[in-house]
């Protein structure tokens, strides 16, 4: 019995053109029972990141409540908004220092970073358990569903894809991965973030 | 109480007199002013920090004396006052915008830094056992979200962003003469100049490329930062660099 299966969940994270989109199942459980159909594991972390964090379900709101106190902290002091690769880094250190008794959490990152020149580009970045950063340019994802949304993506996602597009190629990769893993499932969200907006919905899969 | 040694409040630095003074800050202070002068300004395109750098003996070899220091590649530093203590404190600030790109992957913005220094400075003035750091600094940094800034740091760990300032002997002079010459839309380039021509106004002796040290902040353009990373290196372009001595002379010359 591994720890990382112990409450299942999957997210996964696409680039679109001038846009990204992150998306999760919403189930928890104990191993093969159901306990929940609503379980958020995606946070917002400021208007242009959101970060989703699969795993152990307690490690879950530890690590979530770890990043809005280390966030709230970094706006305060530097008087600014963190940029998602700073978030990344963040994210990483954090894991890293519990290297020797890592939170069994695998954070995905998806967020609109500014350019130089003042406009936006979509990021995203995932982590193994102890903080080791993949900065990906498609997709990336995570959890119990991880080799079935690997699949998937490879099959559906391409490049320039525009924000309606990239919100069918992510849930279409995400319902049909998660119905061939145990333990992910039972309805998804999926957040889909251009430079001035987000729009979130709720999806119903295969509630079985 | 009102004796000429300072009385019973000037041993314990963190006692306050009646007065409502820490008596152990003012001396500091005083050392500072007894320093050598450094001043620093803001121009539309950059920032210029620089210093005189005395030697009280023609047989020191001042070539090895850093009076003007690199933290990281987006920050320097000058100081006023005494010399070792000013060295620590470097140090301290090194470690600090190194732990800072440990964390964030990137380096410090000036006045996080600059926050981090005061707050080193402040600790030694509520501390058992320490004395406070006899150094006024000047801190000239560039950051994506403010641009170029300049800071100056005082024996308290109170500080300041200045559009020019100048510390150390003679600086109440200097920030006269800095005063008259300030404008806003002075250039890099002539705001060295106007640097050069503030310490010679008190200067003893010669001026020349073993005396004087500079460092200087450049804006990067918008070409630079939309190029992002040097090629090769992986890393930014840096914005804080000293002058060597032959720019130095080359300055001094015109």
């Amino acid at each position: 019995m591994s720890i990382m299966e112990y409450n299942g969940g999957s997210v996964i994270a696409m680039v679109g053109k001038d846009c990204v989109a992150i998306a999760s199942d919403l189930r928890l459980g104990v191993q093969s029972l159901s306990i929940s159909s609503n379980f958020q594991k995606i946070f917002p972390v400021t208007d242009r990141i959101y970060v989703g964090l699969p795993g152990l379900a307690s490690d879950v709101t530890t690590l979530h409540e770890q990043f809005r106190y280390r966030v709230n902290m970094y706006t305060i002091k530097e008087e600014r908004e963190i940029e998602p690769q700073t978030f990344a880094q963040m994210v990483s250190s954090t894991l890293y220092e519990r290297r020797f008794g890592p939170y069994f959490i695998e954070p995905v990152i998806a967020g609109m970073q500014r350019t130089p020149s003042g406009s936006y580009e979509p990021f995203i970045a995932a982590t193994d358990l102890i903080g080791c950063l993949n900065f990906a340019k498609d997709f990336v994802v995570a959890g119990t569903a991880s080799s079935e949304l690997f699949g998937a993506a490879e099959g559906l996602w391409e490049p320039d894809l525009e924000a309606e597009d990239l919100f069918e190629t992510i849930s279409q990769t995400l319902l049909n991965a998660v119905d061939r893993d145990t333990f992910s499932g039972w309805g998804a969200v999926v957040h889909v973030m251009t430079k001035d907006k987000v729009i979130t919905r709720t999806l119903k899969g295969r509630m079985d | 109480m009102a004796s000429a040694d300072g009385g019973a409040y000037s041993y314990s630095l963190t006692v306050f007199s009646p007065s409502g003074k820490l008596v152990q800050i003012e001396h500091a202070l005083a050392a500072v002013s007894q320093g050598t002068t450094s001043l620093g300004i803001k121009a539309s395109n950059g920032i210029v920090i620089a210093t005189e750098k005395k030697s009280s003996s023609i047989l020191i070899d001042d070539s090895v004396i850093e009076k003007v220091a690199v933290v990281c590649p987006n920050i320097g530093i000058v100081y006023s006052g005494m010399g070792p203590d000013f060295r620590i404190l470097v140090t301290r600030a090194r470690k600090s915008a190194q732990s800072y790109w440990k964390i964030h992957g990137e380096y410090p913005p000036t006045k996080v830094l600059t926050q981090e220094i005061a707050t080193i400075m402040q600790q030694a003035t509520q501390s058992g056992g320490v004395r406070p750091y006899g150094v006024s600094l000047l801190v000239a940094g560039w950051d994506v979200t403010r641009g170029p800034s300049l800071y100056q740091v005082d024996p308290s760990g109170s500080f300041w962003a200045w559009k020019a300032s100048a510390i150390g002997r003679n600086m109440i002079n200097a920030k006269t003469f800095l005063e008259k010459r300030y404008n806003d839309d002075i250039s890099l380039e002539d705001a060295i100049h106007t640097a050069l021509l503030t310490l010679k106004e008190g200067f003893e002796g010669q001026m020349t490329e073993k005396t004087i040290e500079i460092g200087v902040i450049t804006v990067p353009t918008q070409t630079e930062l939309e190029a992002g990373k040097v090629e090769g290196t992986g890393r930014y372009k840096p914005t804080f660099r000293k002058l060597t001595e032959e720019e130095v002379r080359d300055y001094l010359a015109l």
